[in-house]
């Protein structure tokens, strides 16, 4: 599959993303912010890194750069988006997924292996995991607490669209552990942690981050 | 030139933790019996011609779309 990752201006990790798309046996297509072109993907990835310099709310000026109109209107139809860390925080400032991202509750700046048990595995990002799965991924985020009304977060635990939880200490203060969920359809997913940084065995983690870019394919074979 | 003024503020049961951060500095600096700081924005915006229903309307839809997000925050907007 022909995978997009969008470059907006400050996202640090799209390289790393197009890097972990090739690993997963697709090819990578760089995207950009100020295009209102697709260029024909089957899939798109926003990544992680502080788009506009996190100015006036994560993620808030990114949902409306130009690119956005085309994702948008591509995931309202089906098409795959994953959402990774800034790119989450795009996705809920979009209305793709509900809730929002604040300021992380002990205020300091996260970098640290995180455990994640992998819930929804129905979705075309997480078909390559079993359910239940446990895994370890790199977690950074200054602004990673998810947020959202009781009723909207009793609505996402009885549709079973929380997609990964953390495990051990909630790193951030995320309402119910929850690091990443899924719009209903459970095309659009949004994950706090970055599966990206995990895999290869020469840095990070492991490779339990791989699951995540394979999964397109077993889904387009399922 | 209307000049319009847009209050930011996060909602109650949502977790400030910059206002916590003041609240927590100020007792160290000799502020004693502070017991609650919120931190939210204040934008100024100012529009071409008088004030009108019009053109508070209109900022009102900015504050909507793009200066909060109503998930986690709460606005005002008044005249300057």
């Amino acid at each position: 599959m022909r995978v997009g990752v969008v470059t907006f201006p400050g996202s640090l990790d799209d390289v790393d993303a197009r890097r972990a798309v090739r690993f997963g046996g697709h090819e990578a297509v760089a995207l950009w912010h100020g295009d209102h072109d697709l260029q024909g993907v089957d899939a798109v990835v926003l990544p992680g890194g502080f788009s506009y310099g996190d100015y006036l709310r994560c993620g808030a000026i990114s949902r409306f750069a130009p690119v956005m109109t085309e994702v948008i209107e591509a995931a309202g139809k089906g098409m795959p988006v994953l959402g990774i860390c800034n790119g989450f925080q795009i996705l809920c400032e979009s209305h793709l997924l509900p809730g929002a991202l604040i300021r992380n509750d002990h205020r300091k700046f996260n970098c640290v292996d995180q455990r994640l048990r992998i819930e929804r595995v129905d979705t075309p990002w997480t078909s390559a995991y079993s359910a239940g799965q446990e895994v370890t991924v790199v977690l950074k985020n200054g602004e990673g607490g998810y947020v959202a009304s009781e009723e909207v977060l009793d609505r996402l635990e009885g549709e079973g669209r929380v997609v990964a939880r953390y495990l051990g200490d909630n790193p951030n203060g995320s309402l119910r552990d929850i690091a990443g969920i899924s719009n209903e359809r459970g095309n659009v997913v949004g994950l706090m942690p970055h599966p990206e940084h995990a895999v290869e065995d020469l840095c990070g983690p492991g490779t339990d981050g791989l699951g995540f870019f394979t999964s397109l394919a077993a889904a387009a074979f399922a | 030139m209307a000049r319009y003024v847009v209050d930011v503020m996060p909602k109650p049961e949502i977790l400030d933790p910059q206002g916590k951060a003041v609240l927590g500095a100020l007792p160290r600096l000799g502020f004693a019996g502070v017991v609650e700081v919120r931190q939210g924005k204040r934008f100024e915006v100012e529009i071409e011609g008088d004030a009108t229903p019009d053109s508070l309307a209109e900022v009102q839809q900015m504050a909507e779309t793009l200066l909060s997000n109503p998930v986690i925050e709460d606005y005002e907007v008044h005249l300057a």
